[in-house]
C-alpha cells in the first residue's frame, strides 16, 4: 500500500520571530452527522473514539495532538484520530448507529489542517477573519466557522496562542501562503483589543 | 511672501532638516512638516492649475478639506496622484509634482479655456450638456478629444504597485473617532466604565485644533497640552486602543465601521510593513468627534493664491512655523478668525486689518485685536481680490445690501488674506448611515439633529452621535461639556456602567460673539456677476454657476450638483457645500433647511485601491484550487487554465511545439493508445440515507432510486424553471448511499443546492449531504489500452468486460493504492476513472505512468477531453448551456424522465415557452471548408442580405478542429434546428466573410458507441 502523505506534507514557517505555521500532517478525520448529538449510543461512541465528550455548541475538545471533537453544526461534529485509526472508528460509529439515521464519513484527505502558534497569532487571523479573537470573545475550547483570506475555514483555539485551522485540501497551499504573508515582519499590528 | 519662522512651530523638530524634491527643485523641509508646510516654507504659493479653467491656485487648508493642493507623490513604482499636500506628511527624499498643467506650472496653455469661457458660456454650469450637443459629428472628433484631454487631474501610475496592504478586522465596544479634545474627552469617559475604546485621529498627532489655539487653556494649561497630557493616559490605559494616522472612511449600518490606517506612508519601503492597512471595525456604539471645517467667503477672486482659510494660517504659523505671508489682511463674519490676526501679528507678519461683514465685532477676541492697534472695517467686504499667480491686493468696500458694494473702498497691498465664513461641523460620517440633520439658523450650520433620525444599531438603538464641534459646539467649554456625555452615554449603551464623574475641565477662552450669514460678497463692474466668486475650488463652480442653475429650475440640491458638478470632485466639496446650497437658497428664495445636503457618501476621503484590496493582490488575489498531482504537472510542461476555482492543465506541451500541436497529439493518442486525465477536480458528493432515492428522484431529471447497487447512471439537473444546470454521472455506493458527480466548477453551487432543498423544503427527509470533492483524486484512463494498463499496474479488482461492464462500478486496490474504479467515459473510448484518497492521488498518477510507458500512455489536458466529448457530440455545462436552456433543447429527452410524478423543473418543462417548436436545439455543424473552424458564438443568419441589425438564428456552442476526423467540428443552439439537417447555414463573422456550415448529427465520432463497449 502506498503512503498517504498530507495537502503540503507537513510544512512549516517562522514568518516573523514567534509566530509558527505548520501543516499538521494526515489526520484521521470523520464527519459525523446525526440528529441528535446527545443520544447515548453517540456519545459513548465518541468520547470512545476521540477520549473527549462530545463538544458543546461552538466548541472543540481535544485528548492530544490528533485527538478530538469539533462542534461544526446543529447536527454536525468533525473528529480527529489517528490516522492509522480511521476506518476502525467509522466502522465503530456505523456500528454504534446502526438502525439511526446518521453519515459517518471518512474525510481525512478533504481537508487540511494548519497550526498556526504565538503571541501575534491572533491579529493574524484577525487580518482575514471577521471574528473577535479576544480571550472574552474566543476563549480557549472555541470553535468557528468563518471566511478567512476568502476561504471557508474552521478555526479553533487550542490554548491561548495556540490555534488550528481547517480548510479543503485543495485549498491548503493557498491559506497558507495568506497567513505566511500577512504574519510577515514587519506587518505587526501591535495592541488592537485581542 | 510665505516663509520659515525663526522659531516656532510645534510639530516640527528643526534638527531634522529633510531634502525633498518639487517639480525637479531641490527644497528642505524639516521632520515633522506636511508637503504643504514645506512647500510654503519655501514660498511655493502656486502649486496647481485648478481643474476647469487651469486658473492658478495656492493652498486654501491645512487639513483633509483642501481642494486645489493635489501633487503626484512619489517616483517610479511608488507614483501616486492626486495625494493632498496637507495630509501628505514630508520625508527625506520625497518627489512631488504638480498637476494639471502643461507645459509647466508657470506656464499652461489650458489657461486659455478661462479666456475662452470669459466670452462664450463654455464651462458655465450645465456645459457638457449644452455646449456639446451640436453637430452630432463633432462629439467624437472634437469635444470628446477635448474633455478628456482637458478632464481628469494627476496621471494614472504606469507601474506595478510594489507596497503591500492588509486587513484588520477588530472588535470594540465604543469607536471614538476623532482625536480632538471631544475625542479624547468621550474615550476618557467610555473608557472608565470598563469598556473597551479603540481611538483613532486622522492626523500624527493628538489634539486636533487645540495644538493650534494659543488662546484657549484647559484645567489651567494650554489646551495643546492638556490634550497631549490626555492622550498620553489614554495611550498607557490597557483597555484603551489609540490609532494615529487612522481615518475613519465610512460608517454602515449597525456599528461597522472602515477606517483607513496610512501605516508606512511617512516611512515608505519599510520592509515587511504594510503600506495601509484597511480596518474593518465592528463596534457596539461609535462616538463621531470628526471636527468642523471653515468655510471660504465667497468674494471675487477668492480662488487667488494667497488666500487662504484662516484657521489654516494659524495651523502654519504655529504648529509648522510658518507664516504663510508678509502682509496680511483677514476677512470675516465671525469672531474665531481673528485668532488668525493675533497669530499673524505674533509671528512679526504685518496685519493692514481686518475685515468684518458685521457692524458691530465687539467680543473678546476683537477687542483683543484692537488692542493691538490691528484696524477692523467693520461692515465691509472684499470687493475684489487682485492677482495672478500670486495675491497682490484687495479692495475692500462698504456692504450697502446683499447685492451691492459701496464705491472704491481702500485697496491695500497684502499678499496673504485670511478668510473665514463660518464653521461647518463634520457630520460626514454621521450621516452615512442614516445620521439625520438640521440647519441651525443662528449657528450657520447644519448638526445633529437625533430625534429625526440617526444610525441605529442591531436592537434597532442609537449607536452613533456625535461629539463635541461634530455636534456644533464649537466653542471648547460646551465641546468638552457635550464630548463627555456622548463618552458616557456610549458606554452606557454599550453595555457598561459609566464611571463616576471624571472633574469638569475648567476651561479659559475668550468668549465669541454670533456670526453673520454673508453668503456671498457683492463686486463691481465685470466681477459683479459672480463669474470670479468661487464656491468649489477643485471643480471650478461659481456662484454664477450656482445661480443660473437655480434660474434654469434646478431646484434640487441633488441635481444642482450634478449639474454644475458641485462638491463632485475628490474634496467631495468639503470646503464648499454649504456655500453652495446657501447661495441656492438665496437664488431658490427657499429656506437653507428646505434645500437640504447632497448625500455623504463613503469614504470621507479617497483611500486607496490597494487597501480596498488587501492582501487579496498577487498570488493571493484569488484562491486557486490545485489538485494533489499539481506539482506533477507544473513539472511535465502543464500549460494551466483556469476551470471553476480550480488550475487544470489545458495540454502538457513538449519542446518547442504548440498548445495546438500538444492537443492534437494528446487526442491522437488516447485514441490509438491510451491518455491520462487528472480528473480530481470532477464535484464529489456523498448521499446518505433511508430517503437518499426518493430525494435524488426529485433533484434529477430521471430515474435514481432504480439504480442498482454498483451501478454507474449518467443524470441531469435542472433548476425550479426547467433549465439544465449541472450534469453528472451518480453511482450507487450502497443499499441507501450514493456519490454523485457534479461539474468541476459545480460542486460547491450543487452542494449549496441540495443542502438549501433539504433544509427548506424537504426537512422530511431523511438525507444527509456531504462535499467530499477534495477527499478524492481521480484519475481518467482512456483509451483502446486502458484495460491492460491497469492491469498492468496491477489490480485486486476484476476489471475485465465481463465483470465490470460500462456503467458499472468496483472497489479495490490499483497500484497498491485504495481505488473506486468507475468504468465511465467522457471521451467515447474505453475508459476507467479511478478514485482514489488524496493522499494517494500522486503515488496513483505516477504508478499509472510508469505501468503506462509500455502502452504508449501520456497525460491530456483538458483540451483534448472537450475536443473528445465533442466528437461524441457530449454536451458541456456553460458551453452547451447558459442557463436557458433545457435538456430538451439539447436531445437529451432520453435523460428526462416522464415516469416520476416530479422533480425539479418538471413543471417548468411544461410551460409554452419551453415546449414551443422554434426553440433553439443543438445540432452539428459540418464546415464547407473542412480546415475552416467556426468562432466561438458565432451567429447563424438565414438571409445574409437582410438589412441590419440582422436577425440570427443561432449560435455556435462549442468549436474545434477535430484531429480525429481531420476536420473541424462545431456545436450550435439553432431555431428548430432538429428540423434543418441538412441545411446549410450562414456565419457572418466579421469583415465581409461569411463562413457556410450543413447542419448535421452533433455526434461526430463513433455513434454507435462501440469504442467504450469493449
Amino acid at each position: 500500500m502506498s503512503d498517504a502523505v498530507s495537502a503540503l506534507d507537513g510544512r512549516a514557517a517562522e514568518p516573523r520571530p514567534g509566530l509558527r505555521l505548520a501543516e499538521c500532517g494526515l489526520r484521521g478525520q470523520i464527519t459525523l452527522r446525526a440528529g441528535d448529538l446527545a443520544s447515548s449510543a453517540l456519545v459513548g461512541a465518541v468520547e470512545a473514539i476521540t477520549g473527549v465528550a462530545v463538544p458543546e455548541a461552538l466548541s472543540a475538545g481535544f485528548a492530544g495532538d490528533d485527538r478530538g471533537a469539533v462542534w461544526m453544526a446543529p447536527d454536525e461534529l468533525l473528529l480527529f484520530v489517528p490516522h492509522a485509526e480511521v476506518a476502525g472508528a467509522v466502522e465503530m460509529l456505523e456500528g454504534a448507529l446502526a438502525g439511526t439515521h446518521h453519515m459517518a464519513l471518512d474525510v481525512s484527505h478533504a481537508r487540511a489542517v494548519l497550526r498556526l502558534e504565538g503571541a501575534d497569532a491572533a491579529e493574524t487571523l484577525a487580518k482575514g477573519a471577521p471574528l473577535d479573537f479576544s480571550e472574552a470573545g474566543f476563549p480557549v475550547g472555541r470553535a468557528r466557522r468563518t471566511h478567512l483570506g476568502g476561504l471557508a475555514v474552521g478555526i479553533w483555539r487550542r490554548g491561548p496562542e495556540e490555534w488550528e485551522l481547517v480548510c479543503f485540501r485543495s485549498f491548503a497551499h493557498h491559506l497558507f501562503a495568506w497567513l505566511e504573508t500577512s504574519g510577515v515582519e514587519g506587518a505587526e499590528v501591535g495592541r488592537f483589543g485581542v | 511672501m510665505a516663509h520659515r519662522l525663526e522659531k516656532g512651530g510645534r510639530l516640527i523638530d528643526r534638527s531634522q532638516p529633510l531634502g525633498f524634491r518639487f517639480n525637479g527643485r531641490d527644497l528642505e523641509g524639516f521632520e515633522g512638516d506636511t508637503l504643504a508646510s514645506a512647500l510654503l516654507a519655501n514660498d511655493r504659493v502656486l502649486v496647481g492649475r485648478s481643474f476647469k479653467y487651469h486658473r492658478p491656485r495656492g493652498i486654501v487648508a491645512s487639513g483633509a478639506e483642501e481642494p486645489n493642493a493635489l501633487f503626484g507623490v512619489g517616483a517610479g513604482n511608488r507614483f501616486e496622484p492626486n495625494q493632498r499636500a496637507t495630509t501628505t506628511e514630508l520625508h527625506a527624499g520625497m518627489e512631488a509634482i504638480s498637476q494639471n498643467h502643461w507645459p509647466s506650472l508657470d506656464f499652461d496653455i489650458g489657461a486659455v479655456n478661462a479666456a475662452v469661457a470669459s466670452m462664450l458660456p463654455v464651462f458655465s454650469a450645465g456645459f457638457y450638456y449644452k455646449t456639446f450637443m451640436y453637430p452630432r459629428a463633432a462629439w467624437k472628433h472634437v469635444y470628446e478629444p477635448f474633455i478628456r484631454r482637458a478632464a481628469g487631474l494627476g496621471k494614472a501610475p504606469s507601474e506595478r504597485d510594489p507596497d503591500s496592504y492588509e486587513h484588520l478586522h477588530a472588535h470594540t465596544d465604543v469607536l471614538v473617532i476623532g482625536g480632538g479634545i471631544a475625542g479624547l474627552a468621550a474615550a476618557r469617559e467610555a473608557a472608565a466604565s470598563g469598556a473597551r475604546v479603540l481611538l483613532v485621529e486622522q492626523t500624527a498627532h493628538w489634539g486636533g485644533r487645540a495644538l493650534a489655539e494659543a488662546e484657549t487653556r484647559i484645567d489651567g494649561v494650554p489646551a495643546a497640552d492638556w490634550a497631549t497630557a490626555r492622550a498620553a493616559e489614554l495611550e498607557a490605559d490597557p483597555s484603551v486602543v489609540t490609532r494615529l494616522r487612522t481615518m475613519a472612511a465610512g460608517l454602515y449600518d449597525h456599528g461597522y465601521a472602515l477606517l483607513y490606517e496610512r501605516v508606512s506612508d511617512h516611512r515608505p519601503g519599510t520592509p515587511g510593513a504594510p503600506r495601509h492597512r484597511l480596518w474593518r471595525v465592528r463596534a457596539k456604539q461609535i462616538v463621531v468627534a470628526t471636527g468642523a471645517i471653515e468655510r471660504p467667503l465667497t468674494f471675487a477672486g477668492n480662488d487667488t493664491p494667497g488666500v487662504m482659510l484662516a484657521g489654516a494660517v494659524r495651523d502654519y504659523i504655529r504648529l509648522y512655523g510658518v507664516c504663510p505671508g508678509r502682509r496680511a489682511i483677514v476677512y470675516a463674519n465671525n469672531d474665531d478668525a481673528y485668532r488668525t490676526a493675533l497669530a499673524l501679528h505674533e509671528a512679526g507678519a504685518e496685519v493692514v486689518g481686518i475685515v468684518d461683514v458685521r457692524h458691530d465685532a465687539e467680543g473678546a477676541l476683537p477687542e483683543m485685536a484692537r488692542a493691538l492697534q490691528i484696524p477692523i472695517h467693520e461692515g465691509r467686504g472684499i470687493a475684489r481680490a487682485r492677482g495672478g499667480k500670486r495675491l497682490e491686493g484687495v479692495e475692500i468696500g462698504r456692504l450697502k445690501s446683499g447685492t451691492e458694494i459701496g464705491g472704491a473702498g481702500p485697496a491695500e497691498t497684502v499678499d496673504l488674506v485670511a478668510m473665514s465664513g463660518g464653521w461647518s461641523p463634520v457630520v460626514h460620517l454621521y450621516s452615512h448611515c442614516g445620521g439625520k440633520l438640521a440647519w441651525d439658523d443662528t449657528a450657520l450650520m447644519f448638526r445633529p439633529h437625533p430625534e429625526a433620525g440617526a444610525p441605529l444599531g442591531p436592537d434597532g438603538e442609537i449607536n452613533t452621535r456625535c461629539a463635541g464641534a461634530a455636534n456644533g459646539e464649537l466653542t471648547s467649554a460646551p465641546c468638552l461639556a457635550d464630548a463627555r456625555m456622548a463618552g458616557r452615554a456610549a458606554a452606557e449603551a454599550a453595555g457598561f456602567t459609566p464611571g463616576p464623574e471624571l472633574p469638569v475641565p475648567a476651561v479659559e477662552e475668550p468668549a465669541e460673539q454670533p456670526v453673520a450669514a454673508h453668503w456671498f460678497t457683492p463686486s463691481r463692474d465685470k466681477y459683479a456677476h459672480g463669474t470670479k466668486h468661487f464656491v468649489d475650488f477643485q471643480n471650478d463652480v461659481t456662484a454664477a454657476d450656482v445661480r443660473l442653475a437655480a434660474r434654469e429650475g434646478y431646484e434640487s440640491v441633488e441635481h444642482t450638483k450634478r449639474y454644475t458638478t458641485l462638491g463632485m470632485a475628490t474634496d467631495q466639496g468639503k470646503t464648499s457645500n454649504i456655500n453652495g446650497l446657501a447661495l441656492l437658497a438665496e437664488a431658490l428664495g427657499a429656506p437653507i433647511q428646505k434645500v437640504g445636503t447632497t448625500t455623504f457618501r463613503p469614504p470621507y476621503t479617497p483611500i486607496s485601491m490597494g487597501a480596498i484590496a488587501g492582501q487579496a493582490a498577487g498570488p493571493l488575489f484569488k484562491a486557486v484550487r490545485q489538485t494533489p498531482m499539481h506539482g506533477w504537472h507544473a513539472a511535465n510542461g502543464a500549460d494551466f487554465e483556469p476551470v471553476g476555482d480550480w488550475e487544470r492543465p489545458y495540454c502538457y506541451r513538449r519542446e518547442g511545439e504548440s498548445r495546438e500541436a500538444a492537443v492534437r497529439r494528446e487526442v491522437l493518442n488516447a485514441r490509438g493508445h491510451v491518455g491520462l486525465l487528472d480528473a480530481s477536480t470532477l464535484g464529489k458528493i456523498a448521499v446518505k440515507g433511508p430517503d437518499a432515492g426518493v430525494f435524488l428522484d426529485r433533484i434529477y431529471t430521471n430515474m435514481m432510486s432504480t439504480l442498482k447497487p454498483g451501478r454507474c447512471r449518467y443524470g441531469l439537473m435542472c433548476n425550479e424553471n426547467g433549465f439544465l444546470f449541472d450534469d453528472g454521472v451518480v453511482v450507487r455506493t450502497g443499499a441507501d448511499s450514493f456519490l454523485l458527480h457534479t461539474t468541476s466548477g459545480g460542486s460547491d453551487r450543487v452542494a449549496g443546492h441540495l443542502e438549501e432543498w433539504l433544509q427548506t423544503e424537504w426537512w422530511d427527509l431523511e438525507v444527509y449531504v456531504q462535499n467530499v470533492t477534495d477527499h478524492w483524486a481521480q484519475i481518467a484512463v482512456a483509451g483502446p489500452e486502458a484495460r491492460r494498463l491497469i492491469e498492468a499496474a496491477g489490480t485486486d479488482a476484476d476489471i475485465s468486460a465481463d465483470a465490470l461492464p460500462f456503467m458499472a462500478f468496483a472497489e479495490g486496490t490499483v497500484a497498491g493504492c485504495p481505488a473506486r474504479i468507475f468504468r465511465i467515459s467522457f471521451s467515447g473510448e474505453l475508459s476507467y476513472e479511478i478514485a482514489t484518497p488524496a493522499g494517494h492521488g500522486l503515488a496513483l498518477w505516477q504508478a499509472l505512468h510508469a505501468a503506462g510507458e509500455a502502452f504508449g500512455a501520456m497525460p491530456y489536458g483538458t483540451e483534448a477531453l472537450h475536443v473528445m466529448r465533442a466528437e461524441k457530440g457530449f454536451i458541456m455545462i456553460g458551453d452547451e448551456t447558459d442557463g436557458t436552456v433545457t435538456p430538451q433543447d439539447l436531445g437529451l429527452h432520453w435523460a428526462v424522465s416522464k415516469k416520476k410524478d416530479d422533480f425539479l423543473g418538471k413543471r417548468a418543462q411544461s410551460r409554452a415557452d419551453l415546449i414551443r417548436p422554434n426553440r433553439k436545439q443543438l445540432v452539428g455543424l459540418s464546415t464547407e471548408d473542412p480546415a475552416e473552424v467556426l468562432p466561438d458564438g458565432a451567429h447563424a443568419v438565414e438571409d445574409i442580405d437582410a438589412p441590419k441589425p440582422m436577425r440570427t438564428i443561432g449560435h455556435v456552442t462549442s468549436s474545434y478542429f477535430s484531429p480525429t476526423l481531420d476536420r473541424s467540428i462545431a456545436m450550435a443552439l439553432i431555431e428548430r434546428g432538429s428540423e434543418r439537417m441538412g441545411e446549410t447555414l450562414l456565419f457572418p463573422v466579421g469583415e465581409d466573410k461569411v463562413i457556410r456550415a450543413e447542419v448535421v448529427s452533433p455526434v461526430f465520432y463513433d455513434a454507435a458507441g462501440e469504442r467504450q463497449n469493449v
